[in-house]
């Protein structure tokens, strides 16, 4: 336990101490910034965060991937990992440890956003259940996103090819729902399931839905028990 | 305190180690010597249990490396090769979270830091941030980290590759003084580093063990090897045979000469003896002029060759007698 909190500490202070976060988390907030304003601004608005809920989760996607891609990736590039490893550290504590960071640091990030909804509040007259729904379903989506982005770290030791592979298996994720409408019965219903957007969509909407809750942490268990199963073959290779 | 049974690891189909076998006891300084890629480090690698051997075992104070691998790791400090640290931490932040991660307690790791910066001279540069630091004191800040938890074995991969040399001597003293009580294992490719430090070489080569000895036995039997330069003006058939003639010469190399009336040879004789008295004698009595006379010392790929020589009959130097 402790190495784990001494692991997520050193990435937590890693993070807030390089500019890398600081970029990434600037470029979050003037894109989801940018398409708030287009959204509060259209003619009939309404009070409430959907567009900006909408917007988030799509940006994440590529965001997650760029916070986690060093986490692995860097340590074994400069061979960092050797000593972590040979240190008595157990891989699931290393993998934890890190992936507990780049949460901190992605609700880090989002919680600037709450600036928005305070906007929405000041000015118009919002429903509160949908926005706390969107910020749980942009919280677990962000939780999914990061351990699929810590999958791709631990695969190779070049950050933008971890980068480029957790963003591709982000985006079958979270498009897949495209294919179902081409195809038709059991199969629609099982690609649906998967897809991201799909469950999405129901908590901008307001709905809480338990089954989606488990799915993403369905997805969080999954990804982080492969990297800590990728991390310990690479020492059999 | 160290002890590796059978050791073998393939990389796919090539065997980088195989049957390797050795002990070292308590407060003993093994040093492990070999050219590049003999296998020196994936011994390291495997003995520290980051990558698991194909077959056989070892076990660090007693515990074994693959099954009990937690309690083995516990006991050793390692230094890689590469000196692998993280760039962008201070010093003293990279030693505190390096001690926290092997089992220390924040007030423990304070004291032991504090110590170790003394010891490693690394006070001034306590709060630098390490990717700023020199090779050498980056070294430093590896073997650091390598003590600090008081670890009963050390392992150190090629601790003096790359730095200038004086820290060289300082890093050798400071090893040298590490062993006093540590049970220390530290490979090399440079074989009077591994006489100075340690108290038994391993030699290997090709992943296998082809010596074991005491470094004063390997100046005597190996390196003590004599290897005399000889330049002379004179007709080469009449010198070539003369040489052969003095007893204790083993093999005769002629060694090209450009733009010069001379010939210039590379003697080997028989160990432990110095013959160049008799072979200065021998050149002046003969009439011809006595250029150069010089004893050569005995490379380490020359003795890799020679104790590999002997089991393999490798192609023999150009002109050879017995």
């Amino acid at each position: 336990m402790t190495n784990l909190l001494a692991i997520t500490l050193k990435e937590t202070k890693a993070y807030f101490s390089t500019p890398s976060a600081y970029i990434v988390g600037t470029m979050f907030l003037v894109l989801t910034g940018v398409f708030f304003v287009f959204d509060v601004s259209k003619p009939f608005a309404e009070a409430g965060v959907r567009g900006l809920s909408d917007w988030a989760s799509f940006f994440i996607v590529f965001l997650a991937p760029l916070i986690t891609m060093k986490l692995l990736a860097e340590e074994q590039k400069l061979g960092t990992l050797e000593l972590l490893l040979t240190s008595p550290v157990r891989e699931w504590e290393v993998v934890l440890g890190k992936y507990l960071a780049s949460l901190l640091m992605l609700l880090a990030i989002q919680s600037v956003t709450l600036y928005y909804v305070f906007m929405v509040y000041f000015f118009g007259n919002p429903d509160t259940g949908p926005v706390i729904s969107a910020y749980i379903g942009l919280v677990l989506h962000g939780a999914a996103a990061l351990a699929i982005g810590m999958l791709g770290s631990s695969l190779s030791g070049n950050q933008i090819v971890s980068a480029v592979v957790a963003t591709a298996i982000l985006l079958i994720f979270s498009f897949v729902n495209r294919v179902a409408s081409l195809v038709d019965g059991a199969a629609a219903e099982f690609i649906n399931a998967l897809s991201f957007n799909e469950r999405l969509s129901d908590f901008s909407k307001g709905v809480i839905d338990l089954s989606h809750v488990i799915y993403f942490l369905s997805i969080v268990a999954i990804f982080l028990f492969l990297s800590i199963r990728s991390l310990e073959t690479r020492r059999w290779r | 305190m160290i002890e590796a049974i059978d050791i073998t690891k393939f990389y796919g189909d090539f065997p980088a180690v195989t049957g390797l076998s050795f002990s070292v006891e308590q407060g003993e300084i093994l040093g492990f010597l070999g050219p590049n890629g003999a296998g020196k480090s994936t011994t390291m690698k495997i003995l520290t249990g980051f990558i698991p051997p194909s077959s056989g075992t070892a076990k660090i104070a007693g515990y074994d490396i693959v099954e009990q691998s937690l309690q083995a790791r516990k006991h050793i400090g390692y230094l890689p090769e590469t000196v692998p640290l993280y760039e962008d931490m201070t010093v003293s932040d990279y030693l505190s979270f390096m001690g926290q991660i092997r089992g220390m307690s924040s007030p423990q790791v304070k004291n032991r830091i504090d110590e170790v910066v003394q010891l490693c001279r690394l006070e001034e540069y306590k709060n630098t941030i390490i990717g700023k630091l020199s090779k050498g004191y980056r070294q430093r800040v590896g073997i650091s980290q390598a003590i600090l938890h008081e670890p009963d074995v050390l392992v150190l991969d090629e601790p003096t590759i790359g730095i200038d040399p004086i820290q060289v001597v300082e890093t050798r003293q400071l090893i040298k003084d590490l062993g006093e009580d540590h049970t220390l294992i530290l490979s090399s490719h440079i074989l009077p580093e591994v006489s100075m430090i340690c108290d038994r070489v391993i030699i290997i080569h090709e992943g296998q063990i082809v010596a074991v000895d005491d470094p004063t036995n390997l100046g005597t039997n190996l390196a003590g090897v004599e290897r005399v330069e000889l330049e002379v003006k004179g007709a080469n058939r009449e010198i070539m045979p003369a040489l052969e003639l003095i007893s204790g010469v083993q093999v005769i190399e002629r060694v090209p000469v450009t733009g010069g009336a001379y010939h210039r040879y590379h003697i080997t004789v028989e160990m432990g003896k110095d013959l160049r008295h008799e072979l200065a004698t021998m050149v002046v009595n003969s009439g011809w002029e006595l250029l150069k006379l010089q004893s050569l010392g005995m490379s380490l790929e020359e003795i890799f060759l020679r104790l590999t020589i002997e089991e393999e009959q490798l192609p023999s130097p150009t002109e050879e007698i017995s």
